[in-house]
């Protein structure tokens, strides 16, 4: 192979920005000894396929229509002396477990603990999209928002600041257009940060619930945190139990949930959604 | 789990129960609500909308012309018609050019080379009349039609023509009792009914998307194209003079693929109002932007994801076809072969049915692949016929370029005009392919419905067949 090895190049230009999509290696379906399990999750149609195809090297097909991935992808690629995993999960509007697809998604997200999920957004329809990112923040903190078709919403006259976007999510927000390859080298930086910890999210929460509803949820979170503590999720669990959700429910009974808050997300967390491959 | 943390757990579930019924029924509203205003209120102070005028107008009178009452169907039915002239016009060439490499030229060789090593005749002609005969012909006649429809189909597909397909076919398939998105996965059955079953998977509720899965075979595969254009070149085209012959053929196969669909309504309906009784799901389809296809990455992706797929899968199932079919015809019984012994037993209700025992032998040994009927039907005829001077000898499939020699050895099996319209008419309706079959099989995880979608064509194909074949006699007199 005449791939460069990452310990001899990345030494020296893994600070240069410019060097960064010099700095993948491609895996395709070579994903052994992966370091970090990164979740990509979006709403339908948004490029998700697109960003996995540039960033794996693998060829999943991709089509203009909702619902094109029907099944999981994996894939693997290198970056920074770090393996990845990356896993391709369908596209949904939300993650209130609706439909099987919902379901497999925040399945994934919650119990498949990845490192990182990197939410792919449509930068022409930011408001729709934002309510996915909403629920993917109050399952993890440990997220990168794409803000991809900056290319179609410069077509429309659409002028989406990603800064703004940033601090209001509390998440790293990177600018792409992944069809032509731009902003790969961002998201690549912005998701090896937040694997590695060295960029901490602080995510947003939602707190425009009705006061009612409010004191309900912090009363049951301080139950749910002392009976599991380590959990990073708590006030979403809580929400979830209220709402009667019965995975939840099953999950926090068969033990599940706490696993969750007794293990570090770490390098050799393993999906567990095994059913997803059945969607 | 210890003892007390599953107390503790009962505890927060009863806790939660309890708020639960104080919260009221509309908890769930009020979350929903509470996500949606927060987005609302980022996507308010991150995005700058421009003035009414500066929206895309180009995709909106796009959509207002395809997807329109009037205009909708004549422009979608223009556009596969152009799409299926092009692949059948358009493949004829170079079929040609890989027929006469691999059966003209390679074939040959083979046969010399086996000669001159002194192999044993049965071992080269099983392997090389069966196995390679058999895989070089569904090679030349698969691949350049896939090759030349998968990536206008994908270009379809990358320009966002499909949803608004599905969006012209929804009022129908709710007819039916079907699924919306079933207008997808029968496009797909089209191209094949294997891609076409996996891709029901769109169809989130079970029940319509079972409905998808059992009429997918009304979709006229590419490995059935084969069989009607020839068919239909002979029996259909000859019926006219011949400036005409082209036209009426081709519109005899696209009448057939229409047939197709009808049936696949008139079936939809009939599963949704018997052993698939429910309710139609509404789905939402979102009409995304069009996009300028990507040509050369569609072309590649199409190529190797669907075309060299399919054929592989098509190889791998016409090897041992092929070697059985040699086999059946090269093994003899009280001095005549095995398929001899076949046909006459399946004769009786061959004829009955307007077919005959050639056709019907020809369709169990091809179950693997459709594309292969036609060179064994042709190569069976040559056998009971006992024709001499065509092909190259018992149970070697080959393809005659001649049509009027193609004739006379059909008439001479006893072929009319009856037996080329009911095996365009079989052709469509009969059992899926061996593929097709295990897919089904993969996807229900169900014995019984993959049966009922294997014997449920046959039957109706008998049906048919039946019909017309009493209706064409009663009239003949």
């Amino acid at each position: 192979m005449t791939t460069p090895t990452m310990g001899a190049t990345a030494a020296g230009c893994a600070a240069c920005p410019i060097h960064n999509v010099a700095n993948l290696l491609k895996l395709g379906v070579t994903m052994d000894n992966w370091n970090f399990v990164v979740a990509l999750a979006g709403n339908p149609n948004t490029g998700k396929s697109t960003v996995f195809n540039a960033l794996t090297g693998l060829r999943q097909h991709t089509g203009n229509w909702p619902g094109k991935t029907v099944t999981r992808a994996e894939g693997g690629f290198e970056y920074r002396g770090h393996r990845y995993k990356l896993v391709d999960l369908p596209g949904t509007y939300s993650l209130l477990a609706a439909s099987p697809d919902e379901e497999a998604a925040r399945d994934f997200i919650l119990f498949g603990r990845p490192d990182v999920t990197l939410v792919v957004v449509d930068a022409t329809r930011v408001e729709r999209n934002l309510n996915l990112v909403l629920q993917v923040l109050e399952i993890t903190d440990r997220v990168v928002v794409c803000l991809n078709l900056m290319d179609e919403a410069r077509r429309h006259g659409l002028e989406v600041d990603d800064r703004t976007l940033a601090r209001e999510l509390g998440v790293p927000v990177i600018p792409a257009s992944a069809r032509y390859r731009e902003g790969l080298d961002r998201i690549l930086e912005a998701v090896s940060d937040v694997a590695t910890g060295q960029f901490v999210c602080r995510p947003r929460r939602i707190q425009n619930e009705p006061s009612e509803l409010k004191r309900a949820v912090a009363d049951l979170t301080t139950r749910i945190a002392s009976a599991f503590p380590g959990l990073a999720n708590t006030r979403w669990v809580a929400l979830r139990l209220l709402d009667g959700d019965e995975r939840i429910i099953q999950a926090i009974r068969q033990g599940e949930l706490g696993e969750l808050g007794s293990v570090v997300p770490s390098e050799m967390a393993t999906p567990e959604a095994a059913h997803l491959g059945s969607v | 789990m210890s003892n007390s943390n599953a107390t503790q757990v009962e505890e927060i579930l009863s806790t939660a129960r309890t708020l639960r019924s104080e919260l009221g029924t509309d908890l769930h509203e009020q979350l929903v609500e509470a996500v949606y205003s927060t987005a609302a209120r980022i996507a308010d102070l991150a995005v700058t909308k421009p003035g009414e005028k500066a929206r895309l107008t180009l995709d909106r009178t796009i959509d207002r012309l395809v997807t329109s009452r009037l205009w909708g169907f004549p422009i979608m039915f223009l556009l596969f018609a152009l799409m299926f002239w092009l692949t059948i016009s358009g493949a004829n060439v170079p079929s040609g050019l890989l027929a006469w490499l691999l059966i003209d030229t390679i074939y040959p060789l083979l046969r010399e080379g086996a000669a001159a090593i002194g192999l044993p005749w049965w071992l080269w002609g099983l392997v090389i009349d069966g196995m390679y005969l058999g895989t070089a012909w569904v090679v030349a006649v698969m691949l350049p039609p896939m090759a030349i429809f998968f990536p206008m189909f994908t270009l379809l597909e990358d320009f966002g023509y499909l949803p608004r397909v599905a969006f012209n076919l929804d009022w129908l398939f709710k007819k039916a009792g079907a699924h919306g998105k079933q207008a997808m996965t029968t496009m797909m059955g089209f191209g094949c009914n294997a891609a076409g079953v996996i891709a029901t998977r769109i169809i989130d509720s079970p029940r319509e998307r079972m409905i998808a899965i059992l009429t997918n075979n009304f979709a006229l595969c590419n490995g059935r194209w084969p069989t009607q254009i020839l068919i239909a070149t002979l029996f259909i085209g000859s019926l006219v003079p011949a400036y005409f012959a082209g036209l009426a053929s081709a519109m005899a196969v696209v009448g057939v693929a229409g047939l197709g669909v009808v049936l696949t309504f008139v079936i939809a309906w009939v599963l949704s109002r018997t052993v698939l009784r429910g309710q139609v799901s509404t789905f939402s389809l979102e009409l995304p932007p069009y996009r300028p296809p990507r040509i050369l990455q569609t072309l590649y992706t199409s190529v190797i994801d669907r075309t060299l797929l399919v054929l592989w899968r098509a190889v791998v199932w016409a090897l041992p076809a092929g070697a059985l079919i040699w086999l059946t015809a090269n093994i003899h019984l009280g001095g005549r072969s095995v398929a001899e012994h076949l046909i006459s037993l399946l004769n009786p209700v061959g004829l009955f049915v307007g077919l005959n025992g050639v056709i019907l032998l020809a369709y169990v040994l091809a179950i693997p692949a459709n594309e292969i009927v036609i060179p064994t039907v042709l190569m069976l005829t040559v056998l009971v016929t006992g024709a001499t001077g065509v092909g190259q000898g018992a149970g070697v499939m080959f393809n005659l370029d001649d049509t009027n020699q193609l004739m006379s050895l059909l008439n001479a099996g006893g072929w009319t005009l009856l037996t080329g319209v009911n095996l365009m008419l079989f052709s469509l309706i009969h059992n899926p392919c061996s593929t097709t079959i295990y897919t089904i099989y993969k996807e229900t995880g169900s014995a019984k419905w993959t049966a009922v979608a294997a014997l449920m064509p046959v039957a109706l194909g008998f049906a048919v067949t039946f019909l017309v074949a009493t209706v064409w006699r009663a009239l003949a007199g």
